[in-house]
């Protein structure tokens, strides 16, 4: 018994381990390929035993001007993440306090519908404005999904925060302005730090919102290596590579706030 | 939440304070309004204006109403726009079932306590996050029909090679191949967590009766899951019917127009041709038809109750 215990224990391990390798072969194999040549990269069967090769890594970042995209996306990711957490705690605050649930769901108007079918019209109204192509364009679009995101994930953490110390500090003639900076935001201050980065990690992975509203001067990332495609043969070391770098910090910053992310992708139609 | 209202406030500090405690359910959230309104509604309202015009981005001429032209043309004359409705379809019902089915059978592997349950769910966490257009880069390595390794691996299992998104007859399955890695990770987390609030009553009434581990499964899990699946089902759903970075990034809706949906045709539309109006209005059926799947699963869920 203990023996046949001791064997079906084994095989859930073995079970668990190849669905892991499964979903994660993907990512390894674009850190594998990146450290690789390109004439390793094409040859077969795939070489698994080989000297790392930075070089690719040293091309991302000298043949094209790579650094100015990372800057291009850390600027949009913070300027988007701060104006989403100006904006949207007031509102998640007031919706949790005044019972304000349309506006909620209103909000979620943003994350439900396609993101296609609001950059058609802003893309007219940011040529009228000559907006094309810069920071503000991109960052207001970006706040069209990560805005609500904010309000929904906060109003969470709002309600759970007990009414009895706002009460306490009004009764003592604090204002509501005052209860709200001094006794609702530092109290929730777990809360804001992850839904901020869940804002950036949302806003560091858009791709839409980018490809139609940037050109050569506020491209991001992800543009960047779609660019990268498409012309004559593919350096595929390079491409993974770059793929790697634009990658990691959204992984290394969703490692923080393991237990936010579902929450954050599924607001709106999963409680809790 | 009490409410006093301070009287005799006399300096301008105080009488703004007292002015912003009565009106603290206005202008808290005055901000985030006012933004919504630029940024979500107000393209909503332009997107539904221009439905019924036709015009061609351009500043020397004005959009002209043309009334239900644009949806005429586009339910009966357009061969591409019904491509585009079949693919959206196919790719999200295809791509729903596939990671319905995986997702939960392996949040049934993991739903019991083993060592380093924290860190599967953690790994568990990554396809998600990584940076969708990155990955489906890496996809098109991987995909590559002379260099990549999904052939190689293939070939040994005695499998023909393939084009994979090259082939108009593989890539919407390839591209659900994509789409099936990066989200039935998600699906799982979200039953995990149904399956740890399940009520532990009816499994040990039901083993006391001498239940088979099959027919708990179906006769108990199932059911009180329900509601909790509806939910995956929906925020999928609704992901999925507007796929666009790894469809973009792999095959731009090639080839031809093999992997065209409607989210892709929408773009070539408004961003190659810039008929303006005639966009709108594939926009307002993209928009309809999330609305009315959302709807469908809504009320499902509720039913079930």
């Amino acid at each position: 018994m203990a023996v046949k215990k001791g064997l079906i224990g084994f095989l859930w391990y073995c079970l668990i381990s190849v669905i892991l390798i499964v979903f994660l072969s993907p990512l390894l194999w674009m850190i594998i390929s990146s450290l690789k040549t390109q004439s390793q990269n094409i040859t077969f069967p795939p070489v698994l035993l080989f000297r790392p090769y930075f070089q690719n890594y040293i091309n991302v970042f000298t043949q094209v001007p790579f650094f100015k995209y990372i800057c291009n996306s850390i600027i949009v990711a913070i300027a988007t993440t701060g104006l989403a957490l100006v904006f949207g705690l007031p509102a998640a605050y007031s919706i949790s306090r005044y019972h304000q649930k349309s506006l909620a769901f209103t909000a979620l108007i943003g994350r439900i519908a396609p993101g296609i079918s609001f950059v058609l019209p802003l893309y007219i109204l940011f040529s009228h404005l000559k907006l094309i192509d810069t920071y503000p364009a991109l960052i207001s679009t970006h706040l069209i999904r990560i805005l609500p995101l904010v309000i929904w994930i906060m109003v969470g953490f709002f309600d759970d925060l007990p009414t009895d110390l706002e009460d306490a500090a009004r009764i003592d003639g604090c204002s509501i302005l005052g209860s709200f900076f001094r006794v609702a935001l530092p109290l929730t201050t777990p809360g804001i730090a992850a839904a901020a980065i869940l804002c950036f990690i949302f806003s560091w992975n858009d791709f839409l919102f980018a490809l139609i509203l940037t050109g050569n001067k506020a491209k991001t990332l992800p543009v960047a290596a779609y660019s990268f495609i498409g012309y004559g043969e593919i350096d595929w070391g390079g491409l993974t590579a770059a793929a790697t770098v634009i990658t990691l910090p959204a992984l290394t910053l969703a490692l923080f706030i393991q237990k936010h992310i579902v929450k954050g992708l599924t607001f709106g139609a999963v409680k809790g | 939440m009490s409410f006093l209202i301070k009287s005799g406030g006399k300096s301008p500090i105080e009488r703004f304070s007292s002015f912003f405690d009565r009106k603290a359910g206005i202008i808290f959230p005055l901000p985030a309004v006012t933004v919504i309104c630029a940024v979500i509604i107000f393209p909503i309202l332009y997107t539904i204006y221009m439905c019924f015009h036709s015009w061609y981005a351009s500043s020397l001429t004005s959009p002209v109403w043309v009334g239900l032209e644009n949806f005429r043309r586009l339910f009966f004359e357009d061969e591409r726009f019904k491509n585009a409705i079949f693919l959206t379809f196919y790719f999200t019902s295809f791509a729903i079932s596939l990671q319905l089915l995986i997702g939960l059978g392996i949040a049934l592997v993991l739903n019991r306590e083993f060592k380093g349950k924290g860190i599967a769910r953690t790994l568990f966490l990554l396809p998600m996050v990584a940076t969708p257009v990155a990955v489906a880069l890496v996809w098109m390595f991987i995909f590559n029909p002379e260099v990549g390794v999904l052939n190689y691996l293939i070939e040994i299992l005695n499998f023909p090679p393939q084009l994979w998104v090259s082939d108009p007859k593989t890539v919407i399955p390839s591209l659900v191949l994509v789409d099936t890695w990066e989200w039935t990770p998600l699906i799982t987390l979200i039953l995990l967590a149904g399956l740890a609030n399940l009520p532990k009553a009816p499994y040990e009434a039901a083993i006391i009766d001498g239940a088979s581990r099959f027919q708990l499964f179906k006769e108990i899990t199932l059911p009180l899951l329900r509601p909790t699946i509806m939910a995956a089902m929906l925020i999928r759903s609704i992901d999925c019917l507007k796929t666009f970075d790894i469809i973009m990034a792999m095959t731009q809706g090639g080839p031809g127009f093999s992997s065209e949906t409607l989210n892709i045709y929408i773009y070539n539309m408004g961003f190659f041709y810039f008929h303006i109006g005639y966009t709108s209005s594939i926009l307002v059926v993209l928009f309809a038809v999330v609305s009315g799947v959302s709807l469908i699963l809504i009320k499902l869920r509720r039913g079930a109750w």
